[in-house]
């Protein structure tokens, strides 16, 4: 084992010198900062900035017709967010250094406590991201099925238009903020330290502080319930935006802190990946499903900025009376949907690209066989995220704004299918002759494959400025977008779950429970979203609670199907909990024989995931060849002050 | 669906299986391709000749015919790739199955990369989308620009050379329909002749609304202070629907209505008589103009015109035939 000394880890990853630094003298437990405290400081930090709007600016905004004071919503909330993040620590770090003070730095957690504070462990940030996902996942669910249950008749109702309005649009906006974290927060954080060979991130506390900001977003995004809602669905266009009562604040501040976590997130796991990779993992060894990281951390880090000045500029149009959306006084709704959408499309392949990560991925794993075209499949992924920068006008084709465009966006949208559709070279050409095993992350590719492939081929269909002239802003786009996002995305996200749960749990799920969630999910997914091809084929435009009364057996299918389809993410919420904490199976420290480095780590991860930095010495999808070489040198040599190697231990493995 | 495995946790070994470690010498190239031709050559036609004449948005309108017609032709291409793609899945998933027991690596070619299949792919699905955004962008510069929203000064303008001009406005929630060259009446009815170029001048007073004349294959967003020109050229009698298209608020769902298309000479007869029965309410409008601006004093909740001369680009149909010397309000 030679190993040279300079591939040593420097870095002390106790966050400072040993010898100088002792803990600061802790507090009790639960005095010190915790999510707890995070809901106090929010608390606190609403009502501060409630009376502060009060104060400044109660003489004109409360003549509107709303009766809601804008000022005082938006300060509330913002304030509120602060105080969240305060409450929770997460100013601590930068306020201590602010005044000189020697911030105190972080020892090993292992009370159930550390999965409701700042922490810099990923693993735990994983976790913490994996619960905040799913809590986003089943409201936005259960907004899901109210909306369909509106929909089960033509004309008479279960709720108000009012309502109705605001169940789409926090639908939309909780299903989109969920979306773009589904994967990068829970599997990113985990997992991509453990694939290349790292103790830590790059910027541990901004992790942690991304997604206290994650969670915060939610709160803000629950609050538009209580101001009334909005009425713009998710994509809150302008100037309906100015109009809109107090929800839209919520929306606004809510997609702007989420913004921020995202942005915080994309730069750290970024950072990670260039900069924290093991030695010998170069870029042609590293997991396809780091590289699909890297590349949504690219459209994280360059498209959502747009995103939060679009909501800054929102904020100022309905607290500060300027009028960037405001046509009549110089300003351009076309402003809205050009700043929204050069958000939102890269947006959509933040959404799709892990989902192409975790299937390629797993699928050489149950096939046996190296992964089909890897240097395409990186490629792909990063030409995807080049070309999604110059697509976004597609959403404008009928707005009137750049007709003559058209042509040209046109074109750029069918050549992102070019790299999108490497998905399929990559995963066909890996099942080829292969020797394949359907376990349930298995499965859950292959439905990933199928559901995807229709959502990106009616994508076509959109991308066609004629053809789009009738689906555009129907019933077709929002199936088109379920089952790219959906159908892909969270199909991709539970496979991850299913295929990575016994290393971060270090437990086994029900098989047969697993299974029926697939298949009930697979159907019933189909079900409730096919039908809606054919309704907004046939006129029905999006976001309306009435329609025409011969489209109302197809839309009965889809609300039917809508509830088994909720019913089966019960499926998983039981299985989850009867095999983790119920009747827990201890799981195999390899049950897939993967090849990924990963899994070589011991279960559960130790605190520093490696004793030693591994060595990596190949790529991870070498199923073919029984005497290729190891992916790793995991081999504990631990060197000495002077650099010199000290008696190697036991080995990690084996 | 009912085929796929249900049972993968324990697949059964298939008969055609090969044995493991023996060389596959099975042709499942050809076959494949065998199967994929097949139904491709059954089904492509079956969709284009059963289902193609009924595909939305029909053929009311050369616009909405044009859109069948794309819609149709990019189901045929689709279509093969869709089944080359579930065919090779279904065919992998039935032949290529684990046997039971521990993995068994997969070695020699069939687990190599292929560089000709790679390249063949990429160029392959570059030559499709390729035609495709050739195809589409041919489609949309035909005369009249399928049926979308052109924006104010559109620039592939029909060949007719009489065009009906109708202004569609927009507000929360309702659609009205301004007729220049009758007077400039303002009526909730849209009504068109049959065999005529329409132009509509799609604006908003409010929000952003989207004009969908569903079965004459039209969409134009409605903006404020902003003109959007769409244009479309009507081939049959019968009613459309019209819907809006892009959220504007609580009501967006109850904004629809229908329009309907009657032949020149009763469109003649409506268009006169109506422009007689309201004469005393257009009065009182806000002239003709492209765009209209809400007061913003509210001082009579009225509309100032935005000092764009009255639209009168061609020849129009209304100043034709009902011989008035000058076309739009004024």
């Amino acid at each position: 084992m030679a190993i040279e000394t300079t591939q040593v880890e420097e870095f002390d990853y106790r966050g400072g010198s040993l010898a100088t630094r002792q803990p600061m003298s802790r507090r009790s437990d639960w005095l010190s900062p915790h999510a707890g405290w995070a809901l106090v400081g929010a608390v606190i930090g609403y009502l501060i900035g409630h009376w502060l709007g009060n104060v400044i600016a109660s003489g004109y905004t409360q003549v509107q017709s709303t009766g809601q004071n804008d000022v005082a919503t938006v300060l509330g909330l913002s304030l509120g967010v602060v105080g969240f993040l305060g409450g929770v620590g997460g100013l601590n770090y930068p306020l201590a250094k602010l005044v000189g003070r020697e911030p105190s730095f972080e020892l090993p957690q292992h009370s159930w406590m550390r999965y409701f504070r700042m922490t810099g462990d990923h693993k735990v940030v994983g976790l913490q991201y994996t619960v905040g996902v799913l809590l986003f996942l089943f409201t936005g669910g259960l907004l899901a099925m109210l909306v369909r249950t509106e929909l089960l008749s033509p004309t008479s109702h279960v709720f108000g238009p009012g309502t109705y309005i605001e169940l789409v649009g926090e639908h939309g906006t909780v299903m989109m903020m969920m979306a773009s974290s589904a994967v990068v927060g829970p599997l990113g954080n985990w997992l991509v330290p453990l694939m290349i060979g790292t103790r830590r991130m790059a910027f541990p506390r901004v992790e942690a502080f991304s997604f206290w900001t994650f969670i915060a977003g939610y709160l803000v995004i629950l609050s538009a319930l209580f101001f009334g809602g909005f009425p713009t669905g998710w994509t809150g266009y302008a100037p309906l935006q100015t109009q809109a009562a107090g929800g839209m604040d919520s929306y606004l501040v809510g997609f702007a802190v989420i913004g921020i976590g995202m942005i915080l997130a994309g730069f750290n796991l970024a950072a990670t990946i260039i900069n924290y990779r093991a030695p010998g993992m170069t870029w042609g060894r590293v997991p396809i499903f780091v590289w699909s990281i890297l590349a949504t951390c690219a459209l994280l880090t360059l498209a959502t900025p747009t995103l939060v000045v679009a909501g800054l500029f929102g904020i100022l149009d309905r607290t500060a009376e300027t009028a960037f959306f405001v046509t009549e006084h110089g300003g351009s709704n076309f402003l809205w949907q050009n700043l929204f959408w050069f958000f939102g499309h890269p947006e959509v392949y933040i959404m799709a690209l892990p989902g192409f990560g975790i299937v390629m991925e797993i699928i050489p794993v149950f096939t046996r066989k190296p992964l089909f075209a890897y240097k395409v499949a990186a490629a792909g992924m990063l030409g995807v995220a080049l070309l999604s920068f110059f697509v976004w006008q597609h959403h404008l084709f009928q707005s009137g704004i750049n007709p003559d465009m058209r042509p040209l966006f046109m074109l750029t949208t069918e050549l992102i299918s070019i790299p999108t559709g490497f998905l399929f070279l990559v995963t066909l050409g890996t099942l080829w002759k292969a020797k394949i095993r359907f376990d349930t992350p298995m499965l859950f590719c292959l439905g990933m494959l199928f559901n995807f492939l229709i959502g990106g081929i009616t994508g076509v269909f959109l991308s066609d400025v004629p053809v789009d002239v009738t689906v555009h802003g129907s019933f077709f786009v929002m199936a088109h977008f379920h089952y790219t996002i959906m159908g892909g995305l969270i199909f991709a996200f539970f496979g991850g779950l299913y295929f990575w749960i016994p290393k971060i749990t270090g437990k086994t799920l029900n098989r047969r429970l697993s299974k029926w969630h697939f298949w009930t999910f697979f159907v019933f997914f189909n079900l409730t979203f096919f039908p809606l091809f054919l309704v907004g084929l046939a006129g029905q435009p999006r976001r309306v609670f009435e329609y025409a009364p011969n489209l109302q057996v197809l839309n009965d299918i889809s609300s039917v199907s809508a509830y088994f389809l909720g019913a089966s993410f019960f499926l998983f919420i039981v299985n989850f909990i009867w095999s983790i904490y119920l009747i827990p199976h201890e799981a195999p420290p390899n049950p897939w024989n993967s090849l990924g480095l990963e899994w070589q780590t011991p279960t559960p991860v130790p605190w520093f995931n490696f004793e030693r930095i591994p060595v990596v010495t190949n790529d991870p999808y070498h199923y073919g060849e029984p005497d290729a070489p190891p992916v790793a040198d995991l081999g504990r040599v631990l060197v000495a002050a002077d650099g010199a190697p000290v008696e190697p231990l036991e080995r990690a493995e084996e | 669906m009912s085929e796929l495995p249900t049972t993968g946790a324990a697949p059964s070994p298939t008969n055609e299986q090969p044995s493991p470690g023996s060389q596959d010498r099975t042709h499942h190239w050809w076959r494949l391709l065998a199967i994929w031709l097949v139904l491709s050559a059954v089904l492509d036609p079956l969709f284009y000749y059963l289902a193609g004449p009924h595909i939305p948005p029909g053929t009311m309108t050369n616009a909405a015919q044009g859109a069948q017609f794309d819609f149709n032709i990019l189901f045929v291409i689709a279509l093969p790739v869709l089944l080359g793609v579930w065919i090779y899945m279904l065919y992998a998933i039935f032949m290529w199955r684990a046997s039971r027991g521990g993995p068994e690596p997969v070695g020699g070619p069939a687990a190599s990369g292929h560089f000709g299949i790679q390249l063949g792919w990429i160029l392959t699905t570059t030559v499709v989308v390729l035609f495709l955004a050739g195809f589409g962008t041919y489609e949309l510069v035909q005369p009249g620009g399928s049926g979308g929203g052109q924006g104010s000064s559109p620039i592939w303008t029909p060949t007719s050379k009489t065009v009906l001009p109708v202004q569609v406005i927009g507000q929360q929630w309702k659609f009205t329909y301004r007729y220049p060259t009758f007077g400039g009446f303002e009526t909730d009815q849209l009504v068109l002749p049959d065999d005529t170029t329409i132009e509509f001048n799609v604006t908003s007073l409010d929000v952003v609304h989207s004009f969908w004349a569903y079965q004459l294959g039209v969409k134009a967003d409605a903006n404020p202070s902003y003109n959007n020109v769409a244009y479309t050229t009507t081939q049959q009698l019968g009613s459309f629907t019209v819907r809006c298209d892009e959220l504007c608020g609580i009501w967006h769902g109850a904004m629809y209505n229908n329009g309907v298309v009657v032949t020149p000479q009763q469109f003649q007869v409506w268009a006169t008589a109506t422009e007689r029965a309201l004469r005393k309410n257009t009065r009182l409008l806000p002239p003709y103009a492209l765009t209209y601006v809400p007061d913003a004093n509210g001082a009579d909740g009225g509309y100032y015109p935005d000092n764009v001369d009255p639209y009168s680009k061609v020849q129009t149909y209304g100043a034709a035939q009902a011989g008035q010397g000058k076309g739009g309000g004024g």
